[in-house]
């Protein structure tokens, strides 16, 4: 006769692997979740390790208030940072200037007057606009950007700021648009109509109530995308030069500090030398820079989050 | 079977000779969700000063006729209405109306409290500000007439800067009944107000009803048949998008006229 | 006494209703630039590119000689990273988030573990070079190999895909997870079972636009040594390779005005790589949508 199936369950739990798998996957599974966290400490302790020995050759002081970028020089190789932070924060600042208020204005349009059709339609564009390789936007900048900035203002160079400024600014409005719709989208539709009911014009009810009320998130968008921005290196390889210089000239040629770190590997520096240290030291000073955007992201978008 | 109505609380009875102006006249209202007919051939007239109650059971259209009044309902897309509502004697529908000037003249309150999520000043300023007016003395006198109004200054005026979600519900419901007040509007649309509060708050609320009938006209949506009774002057029966029947409170709840409307109240459905 | 006078309310409506109009339609155009700058982007790139692309452009080696050039080594060797980051970035992201929203207690670690995770997806890609540079490259020997390379990307690109299985996994209903614990299922079994079958629409979804990230990313070659000029082809994955983006690289930093052109048309190809798999992640995300 068949065994009822309760007999036959109780056979099959008696068996031990089930036992064993039970115990054993969340085990497993922590232990692929710690990859992440390996990852991090990887990270640290590489960039932390590297730049020690780099810092064995180059005081530190040099190093951070240094204002001369000289690597390549057999007498005379100087180390001083400044000039690769102020090439970034000037590509920096170009993005900024162009990507906040586009961002936020669509946010604006994209959560308080776009229809439902409408909004189908603009965030796949915004989505495909942030899934273009940051290598397509280099050769955008260097080919066309920058012929038609010169058409116009004939100073420019080749290489510059604005080019690649303007482009990594493109690049970055579909994470300010997003994650400042999804903060507005959040303000809850009660409160909108509260206002509306009021007779507020839309116009008021996006100024005067959502924008408010999204501000944190909207804030913690800006600066996530900042960050982006400094650490952005294809854009800035190909369109903004390989001259780091502490002046604020826009028009030539200039380098970031993620620019730098292309250049020598491209270069193949070899094992052991100070420039091959140098971007090891570099490369934590822009981890440093874009972790404390971040920090200051997570920040903001707790302390200030507004309840509802 | 007519127990509500033996027992009824009811402290004021209205004032049926003397002649009072409409302030809504609503003609041949049809509306479509869609292909959704949700408002039928409505005919209304509401007059001043008085607390006009609209009952009936879940999707009977009376949200839908109370949000037409002050046009929310366009919020929702694909929304098309035909026939005319008269606001004081213009039609809402009329190309040239603002939206935005009708609402001034009609305030709302929504079922759930929905403040800003600003101080307790801001929120009641938010009207007056928008409106133009931006003396802080004369703001700081509208806040107060208008916590007042809503039978809550006495509760708020220590933390007005505080954010308007910290205190409770039932407070939050009157800073958004003080903040419909604070642009000094005609009529009060209010859409089941006490659904979502305390037994306490409610009673408030009513009290307030009562109190601001004085100053306003007072449209309310409410399930809750008791309260219709204990605070309308008249009460007007949907069922299906249609008005059943429309009189005065007391002859609705002693005398309906109609079969569908007695029912209900006495609890057969809805 | 009355504080708003309707005239005045009446006056003012107008100026506000302009402002309104204004800032609509202000509001509009700087969405539109988004529009505007891809159609310029994407013009630009096909008319520059069109004229190169053809099928020897797909069968050649690279060359010196900007007619002659092609991308058949970069498009086998992007193909190859893929088949090491697919597996590699897929078995960790989707392990991680299984663990981080079934089996993780709410405590320190698992806080420590959710924050790493999103402060790791705000790393630039080039510092993963420089990780991948120092641990695969070098301290494992791994050289600048398909493996080094794919080990590198796969941790680039860990976040999202944990981020992504974490959402598709918290969207399977509770029901389902009640139903098969209430008929005295296991936890693994709940979760082979029930929620990894229900969540893998998303799961893929969001996996394949990660992997279309790792696809066009170029600085972390780079910095870890993926040459260009390649006349063979990967026979595994301990072999030196290169890929689209590298390629589209060099040729974009020539100087040589032709070299543009075949730039462009690499380009296309990479593009039409990523239009491919975002095409395949919108089917399943349109497929399994709002299933419940």
């Amino acid at each position: 006769m068949r065994p009822s199936v309760q007999e036959m369950i109780a056979r099959s739990n008696g068996k031990k692997n089930k036992k064993v798998i039970e115990k054993i996957m969340p085990v497993l599974l922590f232990l692929i979740a710690s990859v992440s966290v390996l990852t991090s400490v990887g990270i640290v302790v590489t960039l932390i390790v590297e730049t020690i020995t780099f810092f064995t050759r180059v005081p530190f002081f040099d190093f951070i208030f240094g204002t001369t970028w000289l690597p390549f020089s057999n007498k005379d190789a100087q180390f001083g940072i400044l000039p690769l932070i102020v090439g970034t924060l000037k590509v920096t600042l170009i993005a900024t200037v162009v990507a906040v208020p586009i961002g936020i204005s669509a946010a604006i349009y994209l959560s308080e007057y776009a229809s439902e059709n409408v909004r189908r339609i603009l965030k796949p564009i915004l989505e495909v606009l942030a899934g273009v390789p940051t290598i397509v936007y280099g050769f955008f900048a260097l080919t066309f950007v920058t012929p038609v900035l010169q058409s116009v203002f004939p100073e420019i160079k080749i290489f510059n700021a604005i080019s690649p400024g303007i482009v990594v600014g493109i690049m970055i409005i579909p994470m300010i648009a997003s994650l400042s719709e999804d903060a507005m989208s959040s303000v809850p539709k009660s409160i909108r109509e509260g206002a509306l009911a009021m007779g507020s014009t839309k116009f008021e009810v996006a100024w005067k109530i959502t924008l408010p009320a999204a501000l944190s998130g909207i804030i913690a968008s800006v600066v996530l995308a900042v960050s982006r921005a400094i650490g952005e290196t294809m854009i800035v390889s190909l369109a903004a030069g390989s001259t780091p210089r502490f002046d604020g000239d826009f028009t030539g040629s200039i380098q970031t500090m993620t620019a730098y770190i292309v250049q020598v590997s491209k270069g193949d520096a070899g094992y052991g030398t100070t420039i091959y240290y140098s971007i090891y030291a570099v490369g934590f000073t822009l981890f440093v820079f874009t972790m404390l955007m971040n920090i200051l992201a997570g920040y903001v978008s707790k302390r200030f989050r507004e309840e509802y | 079977m007519t127990t509500i109505i033996t027992e009824k609380p009811r402290i004021d009875t209205p004032t049926q000779k003397s002649v009072k102006k409409a302030v809504y006249e609503t003609n041949q209202l049809n509306l479509w969700y869609g292909t959704n007919h949700a408002l039928k051939n409505i005919d209304l007239e509401i007059k001043e000063n008085e607390v006009t109650a609209i009952i009936g059971p879940s999707g009977c259209g009376k949200s839908t006729y109370l949000k037409t009044l002050n046009r929310m309902v366009e919020l929702v897309p694909s929304v098309k209405t035909s026939g005319e509502i008269l606001y004081r004697g213009r039609n809402i529908f009329d190309h040239d109306y603002g939206v935005e000037e009708l609402r001034t003249r009609v305030g709302m309150v929504f079922q759930k409290p929905n403040p800003f999520p600003k101080s307790i000043y801001d929120n009641i300023a938010y009207g007056p500000r928008i409106h133009g007016i931006k003396n802080k003395k004369i703001l700081d006198e509208i806040v107060e007439k208008s916590l007042r109004g809503a039978a809550i200054w006495d509760e708020v005026k220590d933390r007005l800067n505080e954010n308007a979600y910290s205190v409770s519900g039932g407070q939050q419901q009157r800073i958004c009944i003080a903040r419909a007040l604070a642009i000094e509007p005609d009529v009060i649309l209010m859409d089941e107000p006490t659904s979502a509060l305390d037994p306490i708050s409610t009673l408030k609320v009513e009290e307030l009803v009562q109190e601001l009938k004085k100053d306003y006209s007072i449209i309310i949506v409410t399930h809750n048949m008791q309260q219709a009774a204990r605070i309308s002057d008249k009460t007007a029966f949907f069922l299906n998008g249609e008005v059943i029947e429309f009189n005065q409170t007391d002859t609705i709840f002693s005398n309906p006229a109609d079969k569908r409307t007695e029912d209900y109240i006495s609890g057969r459905f809805g | 006494m009355r504080y708003i006078e309707q005239q005045a309310v009446v006056k003012r409506m107008n100026g506000r209703l302009i402002a309104n109009s204004i800032f609509k339609y202000l509001f509009l155009a700087a969405t539109l630039v988004a529009l505007v700058a891809l159609v310029i982007l994407l013009y630009r790139i096909v008319s520059q590119g069109m004229g190169h692309l053809s099928i020897e452009f797909l069968t050649n080696f690279a060359s010196r000689f900007p007619e002659k050039a092609g991308i058949k080594a970069a498009l086998v060797g992007s193909l190859w990273l893929m088949l090491v980051v697919a597996p590699t970035s897929i078995i960790l992201g989707v392990g991680s988030a299984i663990y981080l929203e079934e089996y993780a207690k709410q405590n320190r670690i698992t806080t420590f573990i959710r924050m790493n995770i999103s402060n790791l997806a705000g790393v630039p890609s080039v510092v993963f070079g420089l990780l991948g540079l120092t641990i695969f490259v070098r301290a494992l020997a791994l050289g600048n190999s398909v493996l080094a390379a794919g080990f590198t990307m796969s941790l680039l690109i860990l976040p999202v895909i944990v981020v992504s299985s974490q959402e598709a996994i918290r969207s399977v209903p509770r029901e389902l997870r009640d139903a098969s614990f209430g008929m005295g299922a296991t936890k693994w079994q709940t979760i082979i079972k029930i929620i990894l079958p229900a969540a893998i629409p998303g799961i893929l979804t969001g996996s394949i636009l990660a992997l279309s990230r790792a696809i066009g990313e170029t600085a972390p070659l780079i910095v870890i040594g993926v040459p260009v000029i390649i006349q063979f082809l990967p026979a595994g994955v301990m072999d030196t390779f290169t890929a689209l983006p590298m390629q589209i690289y060099d040729w974009s930093s020539r100087p040589q005005q032709e070299f543009q052109t075949v730039a462009a048309a690499g380009i296309m190809v990479l593009m039409a790589v990523l239009l491919f798999m975002n095409s395949i992640a919108v089917i399943i995300r349109n497929k399994f949508d709002k299933r419940y």
